[in-house]
């Protein structure tokens, strides 16, 4: 009875099922999951459907099971795919490596030399290509770069370079579109990442008698190293499969697999030889990021989100 | 953790297991995966289902045997026109187009000009669902050059043959070159629209000697400086005139044989273009490539007058862009009427003076230099070709079925793509 005095009333406590206890993380987890289905699983499933159906636009493709595509097109093909592949692996490779380089000096800059107050305004300019629209921006560049556009006449005036020099049409114009157009998402997660470094750290590591160059190479290096990781995924997968810089850039022997896979589809119509080509991609694609996932990835990654 | 989480007075306001549900993996991860991975199987199977198969164009082609006379007789006149052209592609004078109001003017037929064509695969990619349905596609009248989709519009039954009774003029004002195009003999389905030439141009401040032959554009002098058109009907076209050989009679030997001089041609190009090659050539990374003779003439009158056109000895291409009457068009008869009025001296001067490719009615070229008073244009060859440029123009080879497009497409892919 004096239990009652003392505790006020307060409605029973009923406990909740099972099923609410349990659900809420997958019920979250919902829509990315519908995410990832709609936008990747289901597309990579139907590509590779696509990719074994036989025909033609005029009387129509089915499913015949057809896996002797992928032979005909890396063995015996007139058109040499796989040199496209590789040609667009080594882009990719090119690119992201000199993107680091260019990325991590500006990432660096902002999140360390430069005062609170200037720190938006610079990630602003970083970004601020992104207000135009990609192919302009990179059509732009073929006018820029062009042989009697601004560049080029300038570099022959100060008689530099032979009559015959020449940046349109070759695999170096590519590379600098890629990197050009791929650069902020370099730049912007390696300075989310170096921006999180405790400064005292910074400090304890001088304490601890480390010269710039240690202090830099022992703990800013190793801190920012998520901030590299997303990056690299972020830039390698999209100069891979990028078709627009190597058509507005490139000239002969630029041909990318992006191209191959768009002309296939658009001008071809061999919905077939498309859809085997971007399996073929995403697989490749697939396997090298899981193996660099592997040996790099670190575990901090989603701090940076 | 805030404190609203924590069971006090107030009653539990959470669960403290539905945080811990939130922030860590407790329970059986196997029975969660099952039922997703069931949902998965169930969406993905039917995901896969409905891509198995992709319908052709064959399946959904439109009602045959219609007796046109009886059609024609039957179609009712309307005060309104649909028309789908491509850009920049009508007389424009401060966004009036005096053509189209003196159509209005004459027949009380209102006009709805649309410049949404951008390509003909992507235009007939947008139209094909509703044709093939017999579905009203909203156009009455578009433009589309001849070709594969030009082909494919007249095989599947998309068009309406034409009430030639009712184009008096196309028959006295037209150009032989455009009467009874090879792609559509008797003109049962189209009148062309403009006409195009595809032939060479060169930098004439590069390049100080005469150009007159395909053979130019395989002169080591040139390396790295000649561009090729990364339209394979375009470069295979010009491989075969090269050779001598009239694209239209060409035998798949003929192609074959053709490419052996695209390949040895293939290291002293700088690229193989889209339209954009008009703006390397003003730009000067091409000294010399192959190009239409349109985007010459509009190059020369905006700042570029150092480019020059050529018909190549061997021969040039002439294309057609065509005026077309879709099934199931709702404005059939001002279709027809707008055809018939366009094929005036006045009204192609008109339109000629400001589009300047390939004028189908060589006597706007009086009109326009007596009563537009603009020679630039009337006496321009590019414009208004002479017999003789006619007689070296060929025709695109028409493909008999996709098996032979596929063929062409084999043969001369394998240049542009490598």
């Amino acid at each position: 009875m004096s239990t009652d005095l003392i505790e006020p009333a307060r409605p029973a406590y009923r406990q909740p099922s099972w099923l609410r206890r349990h659900s809420p993380p997958y019920w979250l987890s919902l829509v990315g999951g519908g995410w990832m289905l709609l936008f990747f699983l289901i597309p990579l499933a139907s590509g590779l459907i696509v990719s074994l159906e036989t025909g033609n636009p005029v009387s129509g493709y089915t499913l015949t099971w057809n896996w002797h595509i992928y032979s005909q097109l890396f063995v015996h093909s007139d058109i040499p795919y796989m040199t496209f592949f590789i040609r667009s692996l080594y882009y990719g490779i090119a690119t992201t490596i000199l993107s680091i380089l260019i990325a991590y000096p500006m990432a660096y800059f902002i999140a360390f030399r430069v005062s609170v107050r200037w720190k938006s305004p610079l990630i602003l300019l970083v970004l601020l290509s992104f207000f135009v629209s990609f192919v302009i921006r990179t059509d732009m560049w073929s006018f820029v770069l062009a042989q009697q556009g601004f560049v080029i006449t300038t570099l022959h005036k100060l008689h530099l370079v032979s009559s015959n020099f020449h940046i349109l049409g070759t695999s170096n114009a590519v590379i600098g579109g890629d990197i050009y157009n791929n650069l902020p998402f370099m730049v912007l997660p390696i300075y989310v990442a170096l921006e999180r470094i405790d400064r005292r750290i910074l400090e304890a590591a001088r304490d601890l008698y480390s010269n710039g160059r240690q202090v830099f190479v022992r703990v800013v290096l190793p801190l920012s190293r998520a901030g590299i990781f997303a990056g690299v995924l972020l830039v390698f997968i999209t100069t891979v499969g990028d078709p627009v810089n190597s058509s507005l850039l490139g000239g002969v022997g630029t041909y990318t697999i992006g191209q191959a896979i768009q002309d296939s589809y658009l001008t071809n119509q061999q919905f077939n030889v498309a859809a085997a080509l971007s399996t073929v991609l995403m697989v490749i694609l697939g396997i090298i990021m899981f193996a660099y996932a592997t040996i790099f990835g670190t575990e901090n990654l989603e701090n940076l989100v | 953790m805030s404190a609203g989480a924590l069971p006090g007075n107030g009653g539990p306001v959470f669960d403290p297991a539905l945080w811990r549900g939130l922030t860590q993996r407790r329970m059986s991860r196997r029975d969660a995966l099952g039922v997703v991975g069931k949902g998965a199987g169930l969406l993905s199977m039917a995901a896969l289902l409905a891509s198995c198969g992709i319908a052709g164009s064959a399946e959904r082609r439109g009602a045959a045997n219609i007796d046109w006379a009886t059609f024609w007789k039957d179609q009712k006149t309307t005060k309104q026109l649909n028309f789908a052209n491509w850009p920049l592609y009508i007389d424009s004078d401060h966004g009036k187009t005096v053509s189209l109001e003196l159509f209005t003017k004459a027949t009380g037929i209102k006009v709805n000009y649309q410049p949404v064509i951008q390509g003909d695969d992507s235009f007939y990619a947008t139209v094909e669902p509703e044709l093939a349905a017999q579905e009203v596609t909203g156009y009455d009248l578009m433009v589309i050059t001849n070709g594969w989709y030009f082909s494919q519009l007249v095989e599947n039954g998309f068009l309406n043959e034409l009430d030639l009774s009712k184009l008096p003029n196309f028959f006295e004002y037209s150009s032989p070159l455009v009467k009874n195009p090879s792609y559509d003999p008797g003109n049962k389905h189209s009148v062309t629209w403009q006409t195009g030439f595809t032939g060479i141009a060169y930098n004439t401040k590069m390049i100080k000697r005469e150009i007159t032959s395909f053979n130019d554009l395989a002169d080591p002098a040139f390396k790295g400086h000649v561009g090729m058109m990364n339209d394979n009907v375009e470069l295979g076209s010009a491989a075969l005139l090269r050779m001598g050989v009239d694209p239209v009679s060409s035998t798949m030997a003929d192609w074959k044989e053709s490419t052996k001089w695209l390949e040895k041609q293939r290291p002293l190009v700088a690229g193989y273009y889209d339209q954009s090659y008009i703006s390397h050539l003003e730009n000067g990374d091409t000294w010399i490539s192959q190009a239409y003779s349109g985007d010459i003439f509009q190059a020369n009158l905006s700042g570029y007058p150092h480019l020059k056109y050529v018909t190549p000895k061997e021969g040039q291409i002439v294309w057609h862009d065509n005026m077309v009457i879709p099934r199931q068009a709702q404005n059939a008869l001002s279709a027809l009427a707008w055809m018939n009025f366009y094929y005036t001296p006045k009204i192609a001067g008109i339109v000629e003076d400001w589009v300047s490719y390939v004028c189908p009615v060589p006597a706007a070229q009086d009109y326009i230099l007596d009563v537009i008073k603009d020679p630039t244009v009337a006496n321009s060859p590019l414009v208004f070709p002479s017999a003789q440029t006619d007689k070296l123009s060929h025709s695109y080879y028409i493909y008999r079925d996709y098996n032979d497009y596929q063929s062409w497409n084999d043969t001369f892919n394998p240049i542009i793509e490598s």
